[in-house]
């Protein structure tokens, strides 16, 4: 018996961003053979998870809402390998796994993820320098092409097809399921070390000498000027040996407690959070005493924003954009400086800034479209406004010539002249694109990079 | 270990509920229609939860007169046992069309009494055991845009609380579950009111809850005091209202 083919429904979709906006037609299949079915009938449009890129990756006139394959299929505790269907989230992957003792080899900054969207874009977290981003750790991929056959591809099979789909924005198919090696962790808390470092040079040192550490990252205050140019704090980070936590967490040392989740209700207005503000915060953030030691559970370590739902609504109706660059290491100390002033000279400010440090880029193969580089990451929200949009391509300019490149998970206005330049493996993607075949996989970013026709 | 059967497993509440019976310590029974349309969720239910999930051969509400032997045929009689099938059928159709009409009452009404006697009956001989029924605020009163539907869950309804009154004693509890809005597969590209409409997961953690404790649980619970309202109209003005 087949079962009743899924009704389109029509929703207002965006990114993370919240711009732009788009009345898309949403299908939501409940089963590998829905998502086959689908594409058969002429699917046209790109597959989404939970809409947490911040641009326009996952937007598009008719969108394929995987978060019904939600499946888990095996779980390997002796190797840690876990089978799961692509609309698993990450939130539902801990809350199931975290308790045995494992933990994914790579988080982002958020859980609110899918499985098959971290794989599109082939995330990176806190852990890069020693263990590279998410497509390093998967056995397999499946995915549904445009002609509708399902394919498996590995490494080792159908290995261009492996590459251009880690990384490749959902363009190459629709993900059904994927193989992920967990890794055992010893308990469900990080001991994380802090420190401040007064200016850029200090934090690049401080970042040199964390090398060692399990996790790294740094708030950097973009705000602050002159000599204080680049002030940061380094959080350090590494799994907490059961007999190391308060006794009270050492009897279940894999619960993470409990804590109140707060919600921002409406859309603030655009004025909420100016100029003023944030200067204020970056100030009294930067001089808080900090302790240099503490004990986080993984939730408040890797997903501190998560605790505050629909956050992105602070940026007010007009949306936001995260600007996320990676500069080759080499160019860092005489780059990364140059695009701090130039954001500063623009007035504007950022709440949230991330920096760290990239290892190498997979040894073997990148993937095609990946991002992570050696070198230097940061990342920066701007509320979207007449400024921010003269602004990015001045930035852009600059993070090109120094031979660095944007984050596509994140990119919400690139030109594709700039895209071409940085990503000059495109072609790799493009090589793996479905021609003929009745479906057509392609998003809004996609046509706005040219990346597909 | 206490085993649950779900009879209607393909439905997006039962797959909600059997997650939730599962996180609470029960081995499942999966039964429906199309048994291989399951092996992937109870593959799913057994990673998650490390419980034993096992599908049972082809269950049909409308095999009126199947129920007893397929309920031999089980490895052992459940300690719970949910019926969550359902069909809410086409009302147009059913106006006109006796094979429509008598499905929705098959399926809701006539199929979902006797397999509920068949459990009850073994239920009380053993000396314990739980049925728990998803029957609909649907039930409370009838309303012209699903009359036949709303009429079978109505006599669902006052089938389970005879049950339950005449098998109370020997151990049985009976569970009327009333859900309102669900959004799921049946009510999928209705036009439902979003505040008014719950998630199966909200439902099944309401019926996981409601079972030790209530006879009779509305969910979300607010359906009781919308249902009340409901009930309270006076049928002169009922009638003339377009609901
Ligand atoms: C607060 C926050 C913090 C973040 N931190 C990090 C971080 O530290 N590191 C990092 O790398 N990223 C980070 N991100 C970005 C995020 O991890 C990625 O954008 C990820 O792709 C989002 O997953 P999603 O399920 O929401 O996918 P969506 O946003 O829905 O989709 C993203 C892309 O994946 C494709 N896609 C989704 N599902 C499938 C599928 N089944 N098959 C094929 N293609 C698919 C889409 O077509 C789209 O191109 C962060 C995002 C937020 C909001
Ligand atoms: N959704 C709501 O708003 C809502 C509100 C109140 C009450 N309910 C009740 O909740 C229950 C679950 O429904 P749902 O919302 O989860 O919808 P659903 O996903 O459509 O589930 C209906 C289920 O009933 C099964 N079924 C239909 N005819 C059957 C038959 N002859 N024999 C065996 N199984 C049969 C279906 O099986 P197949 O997969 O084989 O078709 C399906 O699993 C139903 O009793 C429904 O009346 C729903």
């Amino acid at each position: 018996m087949s079962s009743p083919s899924p009704s389109p429904d029509r929703h207002s979709i965006s990114g993370w961003g919240n711009r732009p906006r788009v009345e898309a037609r949403v299908r939501r299949p409940r089963t590998r053979q829905e998502v086959a079915a689908l594409v058969e009938a002429g699917f046209r449009g790109i597959a989404r998870g939970l809409g947490r890129a911040y641009g326009d990756a996952a937007v598009a006139e008719e969108v394929m809402d995987l978060t019904r394959l939600r499946r888990f299929i095996a779980f390997d505790e002796e190797t840690g390998c876990l089978e799961a269907e692509a609309g698993v989230t990450l939130a539902d992957l801990l809350e199931t796994f975290v308790p045995r003792g494992w933990l994914p080899p790579v988080v982002p900054g958020t859980k609110f993820v899918t499985l098959g969207g971290a794989v599109a874009a082939d995330i990176h977290g806190k852990n890069h320098h020693r263990d590279g981003s998410l497509g390093h750790h998967l056995d397999w991929i499946e995915l549904v092409r445009a002609d509708g056959a399902t394919v498996r591809c590995s490494p080792e099979e159908n290995p261009d097809l492996f590459h251009a789909t880690c990384g490749g924005m959902g363009l190459t198919g629709i993900i059904t399921r994927l193989a992920l090696r967990l890794r055992r962790i010893p308990s469900a808390f990080i001991r994380m070390d802090t420190r401040k470092a007064a200016n850029l040079t200090e934090i690049m040192a401080a970042f040199e000498t964390a090398d060692a550490a399990t996790y790294s990252v740094a708030w950097i205050d973009c705000l602050a000027g002159g000599p204080a140019l680049g002030r940061s704090i380094l959080m350090t980070g590494e799994h907490a040996e059961p007999d190391e936590l308060p006794a009270r967490r050492r009897a279940d040392p894999f619960r993470i407690p409990g804590r109140p989740r707060l919600n921002v209700p409406l859309f603030l207005p655009g004025w909420a959070l100016n100029h003023a503000a944030m200067k204020a915060f970056n100030e009294i953030y930067y001089r808080r005493p900090l302790r240099a030691r503490s004990y986080r559970d993984l939730d408040r370590f890797f997903f501190p924003l998560d605790s505050i739902g629909n956050w992105n609504r602070i940026y007010g109706r007009r949306g936001f954009i995260q600007y996320q660059f990676v500069l080759p290491r080499d160019r860092c100390a005489d780059a990364l400086p140059r695009i701090l002033e130039r954001i500063q000279a623009s007035g504007r400010a950022s709440f949230l800034a991330v920096l760290k440090l990239f290892g190498p880029a997979h040894p073997d193969r990148p993937p095609s479209l990946g991002f992570p580089r050696e070198g230097y990451t940061l990342a920066l929200d701007f509320p979207w406004d007449d400024r921010t949009e003269r602004l990015t391509p001045e930035l852009d300019a600059l993070v090109l010539e120094a031979g660095g490149r944007i984050y596509l998970a994140k990119d919400a206005c690139m030109a594709p002249a700039t895209f071409a330049t940085m990503y000059p493996q495109a072609t790799d993607v493009r090589a793996q694109l479905p021609d003929g075949g009745p479906a057509r996989f392609a998003s809004h970013q996609s046509g706005r990079l040219e990346l597909t026709p | 270990m206490s085993t649950a059967l779900i009879l209607g497993a393909t439905s997006d509440i039962a797959l909600a509920l059997a997650a939730e019976l599962a996180r609470a310590g029960h081995d499942l029974l999966l039964a429906a229609r199309d048994p291989a349309r399951l092996e992937e969720d109870a593959q799913d239910l057994r990673v998650r939860f490390g419980r034993k999930v096992a599908i049972t051969p082809a269950f049909d509400a409308e095999a009126l007169d199947s129920h007893a032997a397929w309920i031999e045929a089980l490895p052992a009689l459940p300690d719970l046992a949910a019926l969550v099938f359902g069909h809410l059928g086409d009302e147009e159709k059913a106006l006109g069309d006796p094979a429509e009409r008598a499905r929705i009452a098959n399926v809701n009404y006539t199929g979902a009494v006797a397999v509920a006697d068949e459990l009850a009956v073994r239920m009380a001989a053993r000396g314990s055991g739980t049925l728990v029924g998803i029957s609909s605020v649907a039930g409370d009163r009838g309303r012209g845009s699903n009359l036949h539907y709303g009429s079978a869950k109505a006599g669902f309804t006052a089938f389970l609380s005879g049950l339950r009154n005449r098998f109370r004693a020997s151990g049985v509890k009976v569970v009327t579950v009333k859900p309102g809005f669900v959004a799921t597969r049946m009510t999928e590209g209705m036009d439902l009111p979003a505040r008014l409409t719950a998630t199966p997961e909200k439902v099944a953690r309401d019926i996981v809850r409601a079972i030790p404790q209530r006879d009779v649980v509305y969910t979300p619970w607010f359906w009781r005091c919308i249902m009340l309202v409901i009930r309270l109209v006076p049928e002169p003005v009922f009638k003339r209202l377009k609901l």
